[in-house]
């Protein structure tokens, strides 16, 4: 009877679905309301079939209703016979609308009763949302809803897959209710080895956890043969997790790298070509960082955009900040490095104390891009974040830029030619006081950059750059002072390096660890991996 | 008497303040011990307990100075992380100061601090075993930076790295040192650091008497280590130092192995600083891993930079003057004081290259030159 019921329905969903292509809740509940009135008004017991009807008579529009339901928060206005979800929102209780999410702020806590739910309930309310889920439109709702149903195979569930199956037309929704099948099989203990172990060895391919528990109680099954196809599968599956961990840890690692590389690129320019030691190449960095807060206040309806805005802004923040720096303290101490790098360090301690005096020194939020946020699910043991992808191409990219600047432009040039002889520049007519400046202009503004970047990883606060400022001095050091690649390879090596570490030291330990090495990697190569050669050497 | 005035004057312009130096630091703190002891609190020569405290403290960082500028000054090795020697000697007598409490904690463990049995340790862990003997625990606090001294410089220095690179390392290395000493697995007291201290050698820390007692002792250290460093630095050795200072490559074609006279002196340098820290920790009563930041070692750099580097009294006023405007501006308005200290690094690096005794130099050297012109007129 219950079969026909739910055939049924799908049928009724399919048919409802190609008469309303826009489903309005406001048809729906036209028709749904004298079954609302009787869910509002039933007993406990008698809810059950009520649902049925309701399911019956409606498509995939229902699911917030069953959702509210479902989390008992759903309750019956008796004097309109109308339903009402309850929210909280802010810790005040509201009442919405299921279907338009309206707020009905004439309600009182008086005028509503709850509609509640038992176990049995929830675990129908689930069941049949997965079932009105399973023949939805679009086909990434039916794989979410196939793989919901992996942990809670039952007869039912069994019977509408089995149905659903052979006209699936999307492949990937029909690789996983093949696998849904293949596990119903295996579990089903009256079925011949020889079917179930077939049903194993599919399983074997997917690495969904609920297939894990799956194989791992089908170890203690009384067939011999399948305790063995079990452990064999069980093996295969480890390998392949292994494998993705793997290839988790070298995003991370690669991740990290990108923001190291980020971080360091600014410095490589300013300390790497320029021979000038900024202390402040931290606070150029948080300068960036607080741009891109200042660009979201501006234009707080305009978030998704807000990047595009603050990437030159912050480059044009910084850059003059590092122009200014330059003008009027790096240039007094020329060929006095270790006067620079105190002097430099007070002009970090202004900015931060700056920043401070003007931001508060609390941390400040800056949000993400919707287009930025979520996550790329490769499969269901790895995924990659979008933002850390993102940031990853990103300084590849600012990466690749640079030293497009730097090898192609008339600047690039200048700045090669007065790094390798200043004074000689001078005397073929390059006025090297104004290539100092833009060089130093150009190292700040990509820090500016960096520090939108980070923003978007890491909380915006005053100390942002001193928390990046040892590290970045040690890539540029480890990669080879003066020399672009080599800081490119140096931060993704150390990035890769603490990641991997990081499992078995913990993070502190990692990073105190990669200290250490570089410390004795100086000792033994103090020109970095990739000293510079030639005339530019000393 | 004229031999000690020439003892302590021997070795040209940098020795000339050294016996007014001491005889003003010394007649100093005994005015202010007995001012503290023997006046009561109501007449106007009191000099109040925090007084004495906070000058300890200030006498404290001018050894701290002294040894940076030691190396800084007269070898040329600028170190950012002599914050880490001072730290390390501290925690030293922070270790002694926290087996003193014995079972007084609040968990009342004989032999456990008390954060080790906040963690749920069973036994002391092996580096603690000792601490309670005053006299291994300062040596503790003077072998322990001396160590890691000798093998950081003796790494660093063999392999030339030199100038800027070596700032940056020993940033590094103290920056290293502060993330280790955070975590609770290393046995230091983590986060909070080491703190509830009760007793030195049996004299109740609180006690005026050894409030005052702890002032002198480090006034007269601070008054011994400034004639040792200055015999130190006015003798041989100090001359080829400073030939090291002004040209290492050349020092090392004569025939000078300039890479053991940088070590030892980083290692004597990195011993004041153990030393200063252990005197330290009792004054202000706590030890926590906030002294190894970076930013702690840079402003030592600054103190001997604004009283001038190069000479040891400059380093010492360096130390008094910076920190006593650090007291009074974090007082009156805080928020100013990372302002006065970064424009205080800028204009010092930019204008008084030579600190206050440069200036005092200048000013001395352009009134002899006046005083010539008018008696030769």
């Amino acid at each position: 009877m219950r079969r026909i019921t739910l055939r049924h329905c799908i049928a009724l969903c399919c048919c409802l679905f190609g008469l309303l292509s826009l489903p309005s809740s406001g048809a729906e509940s036209t028709s749904l309301d004298p079954l609302l009135v009787e869910l509002g008004e039933a007993k406990m017991k008698d809810v059950e079939p009520i649902l049925v009807r309701i399911e019956a008579a409606s498509d995939d529009s229902i699911l917030p209703l069953f959702r509210t339901l479902l989390e008992g928060n759903l309750y019956y206005i008796e004097a309109e016979g109308q339903v009402v979800g309850q929210f909280d929102v802010d810790g005040q209780t509201v009442y919405k609308d299921v279907f338009t999410q309206q707020v009905r702020s004439d309600l009182q806590k008086g005028d509503v009763g709850k509609i509640r739910v038992n176990n049995k309930l929830r675990g129908y309310l689930r069941n049949a949302m997965a079932r009105i889920q399973l023949t939805a439109k679009s086909p990434s709702v039916r794989e979410r809803a196939v793989r919901e149903l992996l942990s809670k195979l039952d007869d039912d569930t069994v019977e509408v897959l089995e149905g659903l199956y052979p006209n699936e037309p999307n492949k990937k929704v029909k690789d996983v209710m093949g696998l849904a099948l293949a596990m119903s099989t295996a579990s089903q203990t009256q079925l011949a080895p020889s079917n179930r172990i077939a049903a194993i060895e599919k399983m074997s391919t997917s690495l969904e956890s609920d297939v894990r528990n799956l194989l791992n109680r089908l170890t203690r099954d009384d067939s011999a043969a399948v305790v063995d196809a079990a452990n064999v599968a069980l093996e295969k599956i480890a390998q392949r997790v292994n494998r993705f961990a793997f290839v988790d840890q070298l995003f991370f690692g690669l991740s990290l790298g990108s923001v190291l590389l980020l971080a360091s690129i600014g410095l490589a320019i300013t300390f790497g070509v320029m021979g000038v030691i900024n202390m402040a190449h931290g606070e150029m960095i948080m300068l960036g960082a607080y741009t891109t807060y200042v660009v979201q206040l501006i234009m707080p309806n305009y978030i998704d955009y807000s990047i595009w805005v603050a990437i030159p802004a912050a480059f044009l923040v910084s850059g003059l900040m590092g122009v200014l720096i330059e003008r009027l303290v790096i240039c007094r101490l020329h060929g006095r490095p270790l006067e620079t790098l105190l002097a430099t360090f007070g002009i970090s301690l202004i900015l931060q104390q700056l920043v401070r005096t003007i931001f508060s020194p609390l941390n400040r939020q800056v949000s993400t891009p919707s287009w930025m946020s979520g996550s790329w699910e490769i499969n269901p043991v790895l995924s990659l974040t979008l933002n850390r992808l993102y940031i990853l191409a990103f300084a590849l990219l600012v990466f690749i830029v640079l030293v497009i600047v730097l090898k192609k432009t008339s600047l690039g040039l200048n700045v090669r030619a007065v790094s390798q002889n200043r004074n000689m520049a001078k005397a073929m007519g390059v006025k090297t006081n104004w290539v100092d400046a833009m060089t130093f202009g150009l190292g700040s503004g990509i820090a500016g950059i960096a520090g939108v970047a980070l923003s978007q990883l890491t909380n915006v606060g005053p100390n942002l750059g001193q928390s990046y400022i040892i590290d970045s001095f040690m890539v540029v050091v480890f990669g080879g002072v003066g020399n672009l690649l080599g800081t490119l390879v140096a931060a993704f090596t150390l990035g890769i390096a603490t990641k991997f570490l990081e499992p078995t030291t913990g993070a502190v330990l990692a990073a105190i660890l990669v200290l250490v090495f570089i410390i004795l990697f100086i000792q033994k190569r103090p020109k970095g991996l990739f000293p510079q050669k030639g005339r530019a050497a000393e | 008497m004229t031999r000690l005035t020439a003892w302590f004057s021997e070795g040209r312009s940098t020795g000339k303040h050294t016996l007014p130096f001491v005889v003003i630091l010394l007649s100093v703190t005994i005015l202010a011990s007995a001012a503290n002891l023997f006046l009561p609190a109501d007449s106007i020569f009191y000099v109040s307990t925090y007084t004495i405290t906070l000058l300890g403290k200030y006498l404290c960082y001018a050894m701290l100075a002294l040894a940076v500028d030691i190396i800084w000054g007269y070898c040329g090795i600028l170190s950012l992380g002599h914050g880490a020697f001072f730290a390390l000697g501290g925690y030293a007598m922070g270790m002694y100061l926290m087996r003193q409490i014995g079972d007084r904690g609040v968990y009342g463990n004989p032999l456990l601090p008390d954060f080790m049995v906040f963690l749920d340790w069973k036994e002391l862990p092996w580096f603690w075993l000792g601490m309670d003997q005053f006299w291994f625990a300062m040596l503790m606090a003077v072998l322990v930076p001396g160590l890691l001294a000798f093998v950081f410089g003796w790494l660093a220095f063999r392999s030339r790295v030199t100038g800027v690179y070596l700032s940056i390392m020993t940033q590094a290395l103290t920056y290293a040192l502060l993330l280790a000493f955070f975590r609770n697995e290393m046995g230091f007291g983590g986060n909070n650091g080491l703190t509830d201290f009760k007793e030195i050698l049996g004299f109740n820390l609180q006690a005026d008497s050894t409030r005052v007692a702890l002032f002198l002792i480090t006034a007269i250290l601070l008054a011994v280590i400034f004639v040792v460093s200055q015999k130190i630095l006015s003798s041989r050795l100090g001359k080829v130092v400073l030939a090291i200072r002004d040209s290492e490559s050349r020092s090392r074609f004569i025939g000078y192995r300039t890479d053991r006279y940088k070590v030892w002196l980083f290692v004597y340098s990195a011993v004041i600083a153990g030393i200063a820290g252990a005197l330290y920790v009792p004054q202000v009563g706590i030890i926590n891993p906030g002294e190894f930041s970076p930013i702690n070692s840079i402003e030592m750099v600054i103190w001997v930079a604004v009283g001038g580097r190069g000479t040891l009294i400059g380093a010492v006023i360096g130390a008094l003057l910076v920190n006593y405007a650090k007291t009074r501006f974090t007082a009156i308005m805080p928020d100013a004081w990372l302002f006065a200290l970064g424009a205080m690094f800028v204009l010092v690096t930019l204008y008084l290259p030579k600190g206050l005794m440069g200036l005092y130099g200048q000013l001395k050297a352009k009134r002899n030159t006046v005083m010539n012109k008018e008696s030769q007129a």
